[in-house]
């Protein structure tokens, strides 16, 4: 079972403790929590500390240097009126709101039409699956930046047919779309966990459907998608979360100024330049929770929607 | 059960194979075979069309990957002309250019980056195991409240605390030293590998404790001595994503570790791309491709546990 669905079964499995789970909750107190000490000083030191700091920086003005100076919400109304920031989230929408479709929809058909019983499936999963183990490397960016060059791979491609591409990289209207193609291009990780899901529906509904006469159509809009609609949820949510903080591709894609004229400046690249860059830590830390809001949001929304269109066979 | 991702396999192959539909599958495809012939070939051209679609996507997908091999293997100023995988001459000064073209020789990013992950590695596999036992196993006050904030840990951006830690490690002094990478993973941060953990140590029959129990061993011997033996898979993928994502991180090293003595190789790259004018791709690739390897190995051996971890937790 997943994080995810995990996470949404945590309060169904509520109900009167047992006297023997009384008893053994005793028993255990003190050796639970020694093992647990690593995770809960992290919790503490390393994530709750660190949040409730970053919410209270979020309301002053701090550069490292001088000591925080309470602003109230000055950051966030400075925010309001930051063209750049509101460009930056324009990127990063359309990064994820692309994206995550397109890398989604390929993981999807590739995983389907290696599931049904092909030889050579461990081959063809490496080599679809290998691009997302190394597309979060600052080497592939590197390679992707040469690809989209104006005398990189694709032009040279698309010389030999006497076409004279752009520069993909250079000009800020395909900027960004290059950097969505790396994205997809890592689709092996979502096509895992569908080929999975694939797996576990059972043949017999595929069987009856034939024996009803249902098209391979009928049969995927029908059986496929339905059963498959947790998944697709899992991994919908796993890929929006993961989307919005994307970093490594932009730096370095764009030699860490979001260019050309800001085309590929994505939300966390501005957060980055704003805190670690002009050490305007206030401004970064309200951007943080700006972002926090923003995914929190989308990934409410995606557990709302998730109750008509995510079907689950219990 | 809510969705149909199954747990990693328990040890117990009772366990494993209980509720796995996958073993209808085979007869029907057998029978399949025993068809006529007519509908046979029909089938073949079928697998022979997909075979097709599938060898050319996966080499659209791959083909980015031998380019860079290739030229990085080539003269300078054939890589801009060369969109082709041949290669008429061997140029291995790309190799050794590239290797000793910044302060350091490559080696020294690299050691760099293999003291980083093996921290990260123990780091994970201690504390995570540790905490994954406690919520497997052990009945506490708070627990189910404590496993909710981890779950959610799992899906906290980054972002939110990454001002205050490093505003944190920098008064400390730990800015340019590792501790900032590595400590955090001995804190078992990486909650991932927790739920995965806790996934596992579910799978394993309960009744070994138990009877490691009634002979008297307290918690610490049953974790140490039924529980970690038993579950080797879930800390191979553990090792293997630390590894990997550990290897490749380069926001975390970007901003903690700014003297060129302690770049790993991903800011090593990164000031690479930035010292050098766009004549030297070759050499750039070159050390990207060295820069891979060892990511590539990894995948190469460790894919039967990259493969369960991700179909089970859909950790990257």
């Amino acid at each position: 079972m997943s994080a995810i669905s995990e996470l949404s079964t945590l309060k169904r499995r509520k109900g009167p403790m047992t006297a023997a789970e009384k008893k053994a909750n005793g028993r255990d107190n003190k050796a639970a929590y020694i093992f647990l000490l690593p995770w809960l000083v992290g919790l503490v030191a390393i994530t709750v500390g660190p949040m409730l700091m970053s919410l209270y920086l979020s309301f002053t003005d701090y550069n490292l240097l001088q000591p925080p100076e309470w602003v109230g919400l000055d950051n966030f109304i400075r925010m309001f009126a930051d063209a750049r920031l509101h460009n930056s989230l324009g990127v990063t929408f359309t990064y994820v709101f692309v994206g995550v479709p397109l890398q989604l929809g390929v993981a999807l058909l590739i995983a389907l039409v290696l599931d049904k019983g092909l030889r050579g499936l461990p081959f063809y999963r490496s080599v679809f699956y290998l691009p997302s183990l190394l597309g979060g490397s600052v080497a592939v960016a590197i390679l992707w930046k040469q690809i989209f060059g104006t005398t990189g791979l694709v032009n040279q491609a698309l010389a030999m047919f006497g076409i004279q591409g752009p520069g993909w990289i250079s000009d800020p209207s395909t900027a960004l779309g290059s950097i969505v193609l790396l994205h997809v291009w890592t689709f092996g990780a979502p096509m895992i966990i569908f080929l999975a899901g694939l797996r576990q529906i059972p043949v017999m509904y595929y069987e009856a459907a034939k024996v009803d006469g249902a098209s391979t159509l009928q049969q995927f809009w029908r059986i496929t998608l339905p059963m498959l609609s947790p998944i697709i949820f899992f991994n919908l949510v796993l890929q929006i979360i993961g989307s919005f903080q994307s970093f490594t591709q932009a730096f370095i894609v764009s030699g860490g100024n979001g260019g050309p004229s800001d085309s590929t400046m994505f939300f966390t690249l501005y957060l980055y330049q704003k805190g670690f860059g002009q050490f305007d830590m206030g401004y970064a830390s309200a951007m943080a929770w700006f972002l926090l809001v923003i995914i929190g949001v989308f990934t409410a929304i995606n557990f709302i929607a998730a109750k008509y269109w995510v079907f689950y066979d219990d | 059960m809510t969705t149909k991702l199954e747990t990693l396999p328990a040890p117990d192959k009772k366990t494993a194979g209980a509720g796995k539909p996958t073993n209808h599958r085979k007869p029907a495809k057998r029978r399949e075979s025993r068809g006529t012939l007519a509908f046979s070939r029909a089938a073949r051209t079928k697998a022979l069309i997909k075979h097709g679609i599938l060898i050319l996507a996966g080499g659209l997908m791959i083909y980015p990957l031998l380019w860079m091999v290739v030229s990085s293997l080539r003269a300078n100023e054939l890589i801009f002309r060369e969109p082709g995988l041949w290669l008429n001459s061997l140029e291995m000064s790309n190799y050794t250019d590239g290797w000793s073209a910044l302060t350091h020789p490559f080696g020294h990013y690299m050691l760099n980056s293999a003291i980083v992950v093996i921290g990260s590695i123990l780091g994970n596999l201690i504390s995570c195991s540790m905490a994954a036992y406690a919520f497997a196993r052990l009945q506490f006050t708070g627990k189910k409240l404590f496993f909710g904030i981890m779950l959610l840990t799992i899906m906290l951006p980054f972002h939110v605390v990454i001002v205050p830690q490093y505003i944190l490690f920098s008064q400390i002094g730990w800015v340019n030293t590792f501790w900032p990478l590595i400590v955090p993973k001995l804190l078992a941060t990486d909650a991932f590998f927790v739920f995965l953990m806790v996934q596992f140590i579910r799978g394993i029959p309960k009744d070994l404790d138990e009877a490691a129990r009634i002979d008297g061993a307290g918690h610490p011997r049953i974790f140490l001595r039924v529980i970690l033996p038993l579950m080797v898979p879930a800390l191979a993928t553990t090792t293997i994503f630390t590894f990997i994502w550990t290897w490749n991180d380069f926001f975390g090293a970007l901003i903690y570790l700014t003297d060129p003595d302690m770049f790993t190789v991903p800011v090593a790259l990164r000031a690479f791309v930035d010292s050098q004018s766009a004549t030297s791709w070759g050499s750039l690739f070159a050390m990207s491709i060295v820069s891979l390897l060892p990511v590539f190995l990894v995948f190469l051996f460790g894919q039967r546990f990259l493969i369960k971890g991700i179909a089970t937790t859909g950790i990257k």
